[in-house]
């Protein structure tokens, strides 16, 4: 191992690619999202791709204030709405490689349509789905990834809804490249982001990570560091694993690693065969 | 602009109003439709497909109206000239991305084509009841310029001028279309690509690292650049500073959002256009738009050949209303009467900008629709007929069609 | 003849060690870097930053092997490594 980039003692390795003059951020110490920001540069700077024509969209909530952050052409939008956003600058100007980084209930619940169509699309896009099992930013309450019997402000006696299997989803709906780190596995998590932002098609990388402020409290789970502990003790990596086996309980193992890599036309793909009128080979 | 020769249709067609809004968008340069499929606008988007080829255009059909408007803001920013089509329905659920246009100041144009509602209504069926809609439906307070063709003419005129003002004042445009004016079929003239005024895209031109998205030039409207051309700049639909940074202070809402509504406020005298014919002597001036049109021309007519002195007010621009207009009116007119394809919408708008000063009487959408030509020759006389002014609306209660 | 292997003990393995920089100010006291350093090189200290967190201190940097994993798990961008020299290994 050694660090990602190289760089001078006041600066910070990855200030050209984060909007420093915003720092500090929001997030509430222990928070884990700007654990996977950090990774997000780090994994930016190690595609080595062209920055200029990478750009960045978030939808709302504690995740969705990500694309403010960084340095690319950035765009906070609405809640659950960054896929379709994202959607539209891709197909406009297939040059562009579109990242949408935002929460778990912004791109699953709300936007959960939004997913799973532009997975079926195969947009050209990198989704990142930070999950922290809760909706944060309202304060505290159930996500369509809480797990069963889990508190939450609107599940006081426990969660009674089964969450969604983020991998399985976007398996499911047709994405190419799949996978699952927490906020702890750092490099891992880095190299998939690499990975994934030089595949084309609709990647889909979830980052478990510690809401310190709403999840951990509500369920007694201490703070950002004893959750970063908990997925030290039980996670496991499984690369290949079936999408299947990665359902999430309360408290149980996290199977993490990366699930599907595949290759599958784009939309551009097919819709530029379409104009050419080259429909069938 | 590099024109695209095969994007404008030089000549005299035969078109439907839907048919007519497809090539007005091509000739204003636009090359980007997402949309998601509603009658009685879905031949737009077959006129589009069947055309996109040659001129160059993308399309995308979307999961829903509210992904279709979001793909449209998202396409824009990259510098196509973007729009997406819809009906009542999904107008509706375009209201959440109406106002992420205003607030990112994003120029794209959105047609309605209006049917009967509330909710399904009669979709193939002309209404008019979605005009408050456009004005107030997205929360938050907003301007949106709004345009409402009565002929396919008009929608191919309209559509330019819709997609020149997005431009100009780097906000969403409405066309308020209706199902009568989407499938009437009438001759439209399309001039020469070079006759055709485009007003194109205003870049910024200055340093990569001092972009500011939401700086006001001098006319308050501040300048575009495209995504991936190197200025990393943020935008976001919070309330935010010149940056694009959210800034949570009242201090900024004013500094932010009250300049969104000037830029067009500001501008209302060249934005706003009307047809005004036969006000001078009248004594009634029938005020109508769209859908109307044919009914309200044959009303006229007739009302003339009985020797009653009526003027007309056709509105082209619906939003800004022409309040000065109104208010100057009903200080030398007796009565307004007001033919809308609704129970009462715009007709509001004339009542509050006459101050009293004339009686306005209301024909509403009845049992006859946009087929009422009787109903409004009897308003006329009705109003004729009114010696004192009332407080409030009249509502002309037409003989039929009612229990 | 050409060997690819060269005989070992020769050259004796060398070892990055690193510099680290912490930006007081910007760190919320979460304990990450200190917990996953694989060098134990950092303990949170006493000292408060204007913020009112206890920002880690640098115990022993010459155990430290510019690793990066403090820079990238820090949510904060507050802490980051550069190389200060490669030295042998001892034994
Ligand atoms: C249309 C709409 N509905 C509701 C909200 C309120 N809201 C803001 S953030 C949020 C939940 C965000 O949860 P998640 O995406 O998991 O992000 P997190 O804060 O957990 O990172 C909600 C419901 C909103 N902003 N817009
Ligand atoms: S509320 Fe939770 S998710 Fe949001 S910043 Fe705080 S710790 Fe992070
Ligand atoms: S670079 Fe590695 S060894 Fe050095 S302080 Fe950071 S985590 Fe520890
Ligand atoms: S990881 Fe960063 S924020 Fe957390 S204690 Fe270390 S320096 Fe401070
Ligand atoms: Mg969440």
């Amino acid at each position: 191992m050694e660090p990602l980039r190289k760089t001078e003692k006041d600066i910070h390795p990855m200030d050209d690619l984060l909007r420093m003059d915003r720092i500090p951020h929001i997030w509430c110490p222990g928070c884990g999202i700007g654990t996977a920001v950090t990774a997000f540069a780090a994994g930016l700077a190690k595609a080595e791709i062209d920055l200029t024509k990478t750009c960045i969209v978030s939808g709302i909530g504690c995740t969705g204030r990500v694309a403010g952050y960084v340095k690319l052409d950035s765009f906070h939008t609405t809640h659950g709405r960054a896929i379709a956003f994202a959607t539209g600058i891709q197909v406009a100007n297939p040059d562009l490689k579109v990242i949408v980084f935002s929460g778990d209930g912004d791109l699953i619940s709300i936007g959960g349509n939004h997913f799973i169509h532009a997975a079926r699309r195969n947009i050209n896009m990198l989704v990142i789905c930070v999950n922290n099992f809760i909706y944060a930013m309202t304060g505290g309450q159930v996500a369509p990834t809480t797990p069963l019997a889990t508190y939450a402000t609107t599940s006081p006696f426990g969660c009674v809804e089964p969450p969604f299997n983020i991998p399985y989803l976007a398996d499911s709906s047709g994405a190419v490249y799949v996978a699952r780190w927490t906020a702890l596995h750092v490099r891992r998590l880095t190299n998939s982001i690499a990975e994934a932002l030089k595949k084309p098609g609709f990647s889909v990388i979830e980052v478990i990570s510690p809401c310190a402020m709403y999840y951990s409290r509500i369920n007694r789970l201490g703070d950002g560091l004893d959750m970063m502990k908990f997925y030290h003790d039980n996670t496991e990596i499984r690369h290949g694993e079936d999408t299947k086996n990665l359902d999430i309980g309360f408290q149980t193992k996290i199977i993490v690693g990366k699930f599907v890599d595949r290759e599958r036309p784009t939309y551009m793909d097919s819709y530029n065969k379409w104009l050419s009128g080259t429909k069938k080979d | 602009m590099k024109t695209n020769l095969k994007a404008v249709l030089t000549g005299t067609h035969t078109l439907s109003g839907n048919e007519a809004f497809i090539e007005g968008a091509f000739a204003a340069g636009c090359r980007f439709l997402a949309a998601y499929p509603i009658m009685p606008a879905i031949e737009t988007i077959e006129r589009y497909l069947k055309r996109s080829a040659e001129v160059g255009a993308t399309f995308i059909q979307m999961e829903d109206e509210i992904s279709a408007l979001a793909a449209v803001i998202g396409a824009s920013w990259t510098g196509k000239k973007s729009m997406t089509v819809t009906s009542g329905p999904g107008f509706s659920n375009m209201m959440e991305h109406l106002g992420l246009g205003v607030m990112l100041e994003t120029p794209c144009v959105i047609v309605d084509v209006q049917q009967s509602g509330p909710s399904l209504g009669i979709p193939t069926r002309a209404g008019q009841g979605d005009m408050m809609q456009a004005r107030w439906g997205s929360h938050g307070d907003y301007e949106v310029i709004t345009l409402s063709p009565s002929s396919p003419q008009e929608m191919f005129d309209f559509t330019i001028k819709a997609f020149n003002f997005s431009e100009k004042y780097r906000t969403p445009v409405i066309i308020m279309s209706d199902e009568y004016v989407a499938h009437k079929k009438e001759k439209v003239i399309i001039p020469r690509a070079d006759e055709i005024k485009i007003t194109p895209r205003r870049y910024f031109k200055g340093q990569k690292d001092k972009y500011l998205p939401f700086k006001r030039d001098k006319d308050f409207v501040p300048r575009m650049v495209d995504i991936g051309d190197g200025y990393k700049f943020h935008v976001t639909g919070l309330t935010h500073d010149d940056k694009g940074y959210p800034i949570m202070l009242e201090e900024c809402q004013e500094y932010n959002v009250h300049p969104i509504l000037w830029k067009i406020r500001n501008d209302t005298e060249k934005i706003i256009e009307f047809q005004e014919i036969g006000t001078k002597d009248a004594e009634i001036v029938i005020v109508y738009y769209g859908a109307t049109s044919g009914a309200a021309s044959k009303a006229i007519k007739q009302a003339r050949d009985l020797g009653i002195k009526v003027g007309s007010l056709k509105l082209d621009t619906v939003w800004p209303f022409p309040d000065k207009k109104i208010t100057e009116l009903a200080e030398k007119v007796k009565a307004f009467v007001v033919p809308e394809i609704n129970y009462g919408q715009i007709v509001s708008e004339v009542e509050r900008c006459s101050y009293g000063n004339a009686n306005v009487v209301f024909v509403s959408h009845g049992e006859n629709g946009i087929d009422n030509t009787e109903d409004i020759v009897s308003a006329i006389k009705l109003a004729l007929n009114e010696e004192k002014i009332k407080k409030g609306i009249i509502e002309y209660q037409s003989q039929t069609g009612r229990v | 003849m050409k060997y690819w292997e060269k005989p070992f003990g020769k050259e004796k393995p060398k070892v990055p060690n690193g510099e680290i920089h912490i930006l007081k100010e910007r760190c919320k006291g979460c304990g990450f870097c200190v917990e996953y350093c694989p060098k134990d090189v950092l303990e949170m200290s006493d000292e408060f930053n204007t913020k009112g967190y206890h920002p880690p201190k640098i115990m022993n940097e010459e155990d430290c092997v510019n690793c990066g994993l403090c820079e990238t798990i820090c949510p904060e961008f507050a802490i980051w490594c550069t190389l200060k020299e490669e030295v042998a290994l001892e034994n």
